[in-house]
């Protein structure tokens, strides 16, 4: 009894670990060095923070190339850019801090002592903050080879939009068949064979699905996937790896999860209800279309919800198909190259350096965090059903 | 007269527009049979020119004990090995643990504690893989290291790959096995409790034995899980195909092989290229034969219990 009571226990242990090393990797001390000191700008007698907002134009005018210059001037014009703002563009552009060293968040509350003994000795010109890898910042910025300026919003983005063309096919395909199989489908042969299908459709590793997804998307399909017959000549290089195959790709690996949990559903709604339907004379579309499916509708969402968050997660058929590790820019449509938040995480943990494993701690979360939402929303749903 | 002509056609209505929908419907049903189609040729086509190779032989291919190529040795029985070794790892955590938690709670629990409970196992299946990844490079390989030692211990090793994938199909297995103890029908644990027996003597000689072939069924269905798992060992069990026994050194499974080529820059028309596909259509068969007898032995143990 004890034993199978501390086997229990030990599974809820997991998921503590688990977590626990995932906010200790992304909160915690760090030491951060400026490569150019504020005092060989500004002279010894003032300090950054009390310039005001025209001295701080004037150094950032000094000290980076004008071609810089007119490229943050562009981005928004100096007067429309706040004091507070101008001040991090001296921080970031002039003065260039660096990370030269970490602690995760258990050791700088269990030593902080030491590590501020040591940050006053080591490191005497360099400032000791407690950082946040998750920030504001973090969410904002693009992916950036410097672990101080990188952030998620491209993979996010690409995330977003993978997971749009994921449910605007597997969404139809999957209620579609899950309502043919529950209110058309007669016990035949054929049918027999669908449903079996579906079933080990589901249990196939996903990198299959990733494979598949190059096989057809990527090189078969490749005038499609990359925009090239709809005249997206510019992005004719990105040979079909792009969003567009992505999400294809991720629609075939949960279409048989959505068909299954649809059909569950469906198989909830009591068949009075049809017989009802049927007496008042309607069709068998009428009443599918009336009846069934609107009551089934809950739980159709939830199921739907639950493989779309499975989708979000999944890396390595993206891998396989064809993600970019490192893209700077935004996705501009269908047709683009894409990175995806998981595959972010995959690639900075991978990194050697430790800030990058601080990043994919924060990456983690924010994706984490994703699919709790969603999953809360999956569940408010169920209660609402279960009325 | 005009009556008469009405009750006499008896005929369906035509209603071109239900059929219309319902052929749309069945083309959605049958779309899956176009993807597993899909899988077989698309796959196969690209192994059957990787086969077709003058450098490569079928029974090198089964047999050969190197893979490597740039050599040109493509014997899959090191990615094999390293499977195996990161799924006995995985089954080694998930089987015991699945087995305990599932026992607890159809047998134990009370419904408070099962409320609290299966939450957390569903948080734990949900968790996408890569992140079990990063958990295993930030925290299992670490501690591995400070156990055995930094010598002895790789960075990057089968055993700390297998032993986080085993935490992943734990509630797989758990909930499997939940479902099959339940299964059993409540008068053979009336019946063991009349003969003296205690609770966990009913427990594990009456119930784990009545419900074993499902609890077959979840292993199998978790080895399949296992063989088919991806992310966690790309990331941390390590590069590069090598045929060792030692589960501490670093080894290249089928699955970590397909997502560290494929992820670099591949040219479409190379045997580096096919032979992915070779690799793929092994672990697509492996894995359907798992499944299938997984889900033949549940149709069995159903029959005999309704």
């Amino acid at each position: 009894m004890n034993i199978i009571r501390a086997m229990t226990l030990m599974s809820v242990l997991f998921l503590a670990v688990l977590l626990f090393t995932i906010i200790n990797q992304t909160f915690g001390y760090a030491i951060i060095e400026t490569k150019i000191k504020p005092v060989a700008i500004i002279g010894e007698n003032r300090k950054l923070t009390d310039l005001d907002k025209l001295e701080l134009v004037e150094i950032l005018q000094e000290n980076i190339t004008t071609g810089r210059f007119s490229t943050l001037e562009r981005d928004k014009s100096m007067q429309e850019r706040s004091r507070d703002d101008i001040y991090d563009l001296v921080y970031l552009e002039v003065l260039q801090p660096k990370i030269v060293k970490t602690w995760k968040l258990w050791d700088s509350l269990v030593d902080s002592k030491e590590i501020k003994q040591e940050f006053a000795e080591d490191y005497p010109d360099a400032m000791l903050i407690f950082k946040s890898w998750l920030s504001k910042d973090f969410i904002q910025n693009a992916q950036s080879s410097k672990p101080t300026e990188a952030g998620v919003r491209t993979a996010l983005l690409g995330s977003i939009w993978s997971i749009l063309v994921t449910i605007l096919v597997a969404f139809p395909l999957g209620v579609g068949a899950a309502t043919y199989l529950e209110e058309y489908a007669t016990d035949n042969r054929l049918n027999r064979i669908i449903q079996t299908n579906i079933n080990n459709l589901a249990g196939v590793p996903s990198i299959i699905y990733g494979m598949l997804g190059l096989a057809i998307f990527v090189r078969a399909l490749s005038s499609i996937t990359s925009g090239q017959i709809f005249g997206e000549f510019a992005n004719s290089s990105d040979n079909g790896r792009t969003l567009l195959s992505a999400g294809l790709t991720l629609a075939l690996l949960v279409l048989p999860i959505i068909i299954i949990n649809t059909q569950e559903a469906i198989r909830a709604v009591p068949d009075s209800l049809r017989q009802a339907s049927y007496g008042l004379g309607a069709t068998k579309l009428q009443t599918i279309w009336h009846h069934v499916l609107p009551n089934a509708l809950p739980g159709i969402l939830t199921g739907t919800i639950l493989a779309i968050s499975r989708a979000i997660g999944e890396t390595a058929p993206l891998v396989v198909v064809g993600a970019a590790t490192y893209i700077t820019f935004d996705p501009k449509g269908l047709f683009s190259k894409f990175t995806t938040l998981p595959i972010q995480i995959y690639q900075w943990s991978s990194r050697p350096q430790v800030e990058f494993q601080h990043l994919a701690g924060a990456a983690i979360l924010v994706l984490l965090t994703l699919l709790l939402s969603l999953n809360s929303i999956a569940i408010l749903l169920r209660n609402r059903f279960k009325k | 007269m005009y009556l008469i002509t009405e009750r006499m056609d008896l005929k369906k209505r035509p209603r071109p527009f239900e059929t219309l929908v319902r052929s749309f419907l069945f083309f959605c049903a049958a779309f899956s049979i176009l993807i597993t189609f899909g899988i077989i040729y698309e796959i196969g086509k690209e192994a059957l020119l990787f086969f077709g190779n003058p450098e490569v032989n079928m029974m090198e291919f089964l047999f050969g004990t190197r893979w490597q190529p740039q050599a040109g040795d493509f014997g899959i029985l090191p990615l094999l090995n390293a499977t195996l070794t990161t799924t006995l790892f995985a089954m080694i955590v998930a089987l015991p643990l699945g087995l305990g938690v599932a026992i607890y709670l159809s047998e134990y629990a009370t419904k408070r504690t099962r409320n609290l409970l299966k939450p957390v196992l569903e948080i734990l299946a949900g968790i996408p893989t890569v992140v079990y990844g990063f958990f295993a490079l930030t925290f299992m390989t670490p501690l591995l290291r400070s156990i055995f030692g930094t010598d002895v211990v790789n960075i990057y090793n089968t055993a700390s790959a297998g032993l986080v994938m085993g935490i992943l199909i734990l509630p797989l297995v758990a909930s499997m096995c939940e479902d099959a103890l339940s299964a059993v029908p409540y008068n053979l644990r009336e019946a063991s409790y009349g003969l003296g027996a205690t609770k966990i003597e009913t427990a594990l000689k009456i119930v784990v034995p009545a419900a074993i072939s499902g609890l077959a069924s979840a292993v199998i269905l978790a080895l399949s899980r296992a063989v088919g798992e991806t992310m966690i060992v790309a990331m941390a069990a390590g590069a590069g195909a090598k045929l060792t026994f030692n589960p501490f050194e670093s080894a290249e499974t089928m699955t970590g092989h397909i997502v560290r080529i494929s992820g670099g820059d591949l040219s479409y028309d190379s045997i580096d290229y096919n032979s992915l596909f070779a690799i793929a259509i092994t672990l697509f068969f492996l894995t359907l034969l798992l499944n299938i007898a997984s889900q033949k032995i549940v149709k069995k143990f159903r029959q005999r219990y309704e």
